[in-house]
């Protein structure tokens, strides 16, 4: 049994939804079990990790420490005393961690030519930027060959992000003014459902999730995918949390709408060529057409009224967006050179371990905790 | 400070300003009420407050955009 649950166990809360991935996030999840006390350090064990980390994004321990990290800001993650939200010794973790995992970022992400900052010029680079072919496509393979099992990966995959979906560029409404927040709040809104909540696009793929039998709870899935995942969440956290970085979550989502309705359009073909209906593709039909709105107000209004507005945060504009493409794209890559290999795209595969609604308490799978050993 | 508004004058001004936004080599964008009808009269859902229309001609949800005009390279350039 893994250390992290022998010490659970002691603890007053119950275990996580997944299992720890390395020495700190064992000893994150550990801290979590219990109520906070005294200022633990955990920026020794950080820098360990940091140092043996020959890339932080596909880091399996330093992105399950940020998720969890982000997690006590989001909720339903890890089921923990409130007080841990704003705890010194974790803001401190997660700021130490931030640093490092920015300024890789900074490091490998191509960020192209820095247009003028006028919001025709920077829409028109950001749909040049976006319409670049980045090689083979995963939602071609989606709409012609995926099976059934694929898809259920590709959901359990999205699953991290987009049942919190707008969730993470939410955090930048206060930290935008003027034209930029009034165009971040007219995505949002229609995001979340325009007053509706049935309609909001997280609630709609809880339900694509039920169709093909998933666990539509946040956090069930998170042994079974690899550290690129929630690298791609942990990223627009990031954005979205420091107000320094406004001009790069402004430039995520812009390319994250840009780059949504073509695929979403093949996903709803993959998903019907396999018998599913409505219910399960309406996820991927509404993004057609809402997100075919939302990038023309998030070309111009968002990215390109924040760059006239505050001209110092083009270059953020653009690296957010570049680093989207980036991030999304090693995330889609991993997946697709698996499927192609006839390999599963998950860490642990679905098969013998999706939770049922009775397990929901037990620990993680067997197959997810063992770190000690794959290392 | 002024007359008051009231929530019939808001409805009356929101309706009275749709505005169609001509986006450079992409659809029309319109925020604010307008009748979107067949050419029967009869009402075309509106599933959002601002909804994108196609200008290209090739999206496969007339009259909503798909985002298909940047796969086809659609200009609204002379």
């Amino acid at each position: 049994m893994a250390l992290s649950q022998t010490l659970a166990d002691q603890g007053t809360f119950p275990h996580p939804s997944f299992a720890a991935r390395g020495p700190l996030s064992t000893r994150l999840l550990e801290l979590l079990s219990a109520a906070p006390e005294g200022s633990p350090d955990l920026l020794t064990l950080a820098d360990e990790a940091l140092v043996h980390a020959a890339e932080i994004v596909h880091d399996d321990d330093i992105q399950l420490s940020l998720f969890v990290l982000y997690g006590l800001h989001y909720g339903s993650v890890v089921e923990t005393d409130d007080a841990w939200e704003w705890h010194p010794s974790l803001i401190s973790l997660r700021r130490h961690l931030e640093a490092a995992f920015e300024a890789e970022l900074r490091r490998v992400v191509p960020v192209p030519a820095l247009p003028e900052p006028t919001s025709a010029a920077v829409a028109a680079a950001l749909f040049a930027l976006t319409g670049e072919e980045p090689g083979p496509s995963l939602s071609r393979y989606v709409a012609a060959k995926a099976t059934k099992e694929q898809l259920a990966e590709l959901l359990v995959h999205r699953s991290i992000y987009t049942l919190k979906e707008a969730d993470p560029h939410s955090w930048a409404i206060p930290r935008l003014s003027g034209r930029a927040k009034a165009a971040m709040v007219e995505i949002q809104s229609d995001e979340y459902g325009g007053g509706r909540p049935e309609r909001m696009h997280a609630a709609i793929f809880a339900g694509t999730m039920r169709g093909l039998g998933l666990d539509d709870r946040y956090g069930m899935y998170v042994d079974h995918v690899p550290a690129v995942t929630l690298a791609s969440l942990n990223m627009m956290s990031m954005f979205g949390l420091n107000r320094r970085l406004r001009g790069a979550i402004a430039g995520h989502l812009a390319a994250f709408e840009m780059t949504s309705s073509i695929p979403n359009g093949l996903y709803a073909r993959g998903f019907r060529r396999n018998g599913f209906g409505e219910d399960v593709t309406w996820y991927f039909d509404e993004h057609v057409e809402a997100d075919a709105v939302h990038e023309q107000i998030a070309g111009r209004d968002l990215a390109g009224s924040l760059a006239e507005d505050e001209p110092a945060l083009l270059p953020d504009i653009l690296f957010g967006a570049a680093a989207c493409l980036t991030v999304d794209g090693w995330a889609g890559a991993h997946i697709l050179d698996a499927w192609t290999a006839g390999r599963s795209a998950l860490r642990v595969p679905l098969a013998s371990s999706v939770p049922s609604a009775a397990d929901a308490s037990a620990p993680a799978g067997a197959g997810a905790s063992g770190w000690e050993s794959r290392s | 400070m002024g007359v008051p508004i009231v929530k019939e004058d808001m409805n009356d001004l929101n309706r009275a300003a749709p505005q169609i936004v001509a986006c450079p080599n992409g659809p029309l964008l319109v925020r604010g009420e307008l009748d979107l009808v067949t050419p029967e009269g009869d009402p075309i859902e509106r599933k959002r407050r601002t909804v994108a229309l196609c200008r290209c001609g090739v999206s496969a949800i007339k009259p909503f955009c798909d985002g298909t005009h940047k796969a086809i390279g659609f200009t609204t350039e002379p």
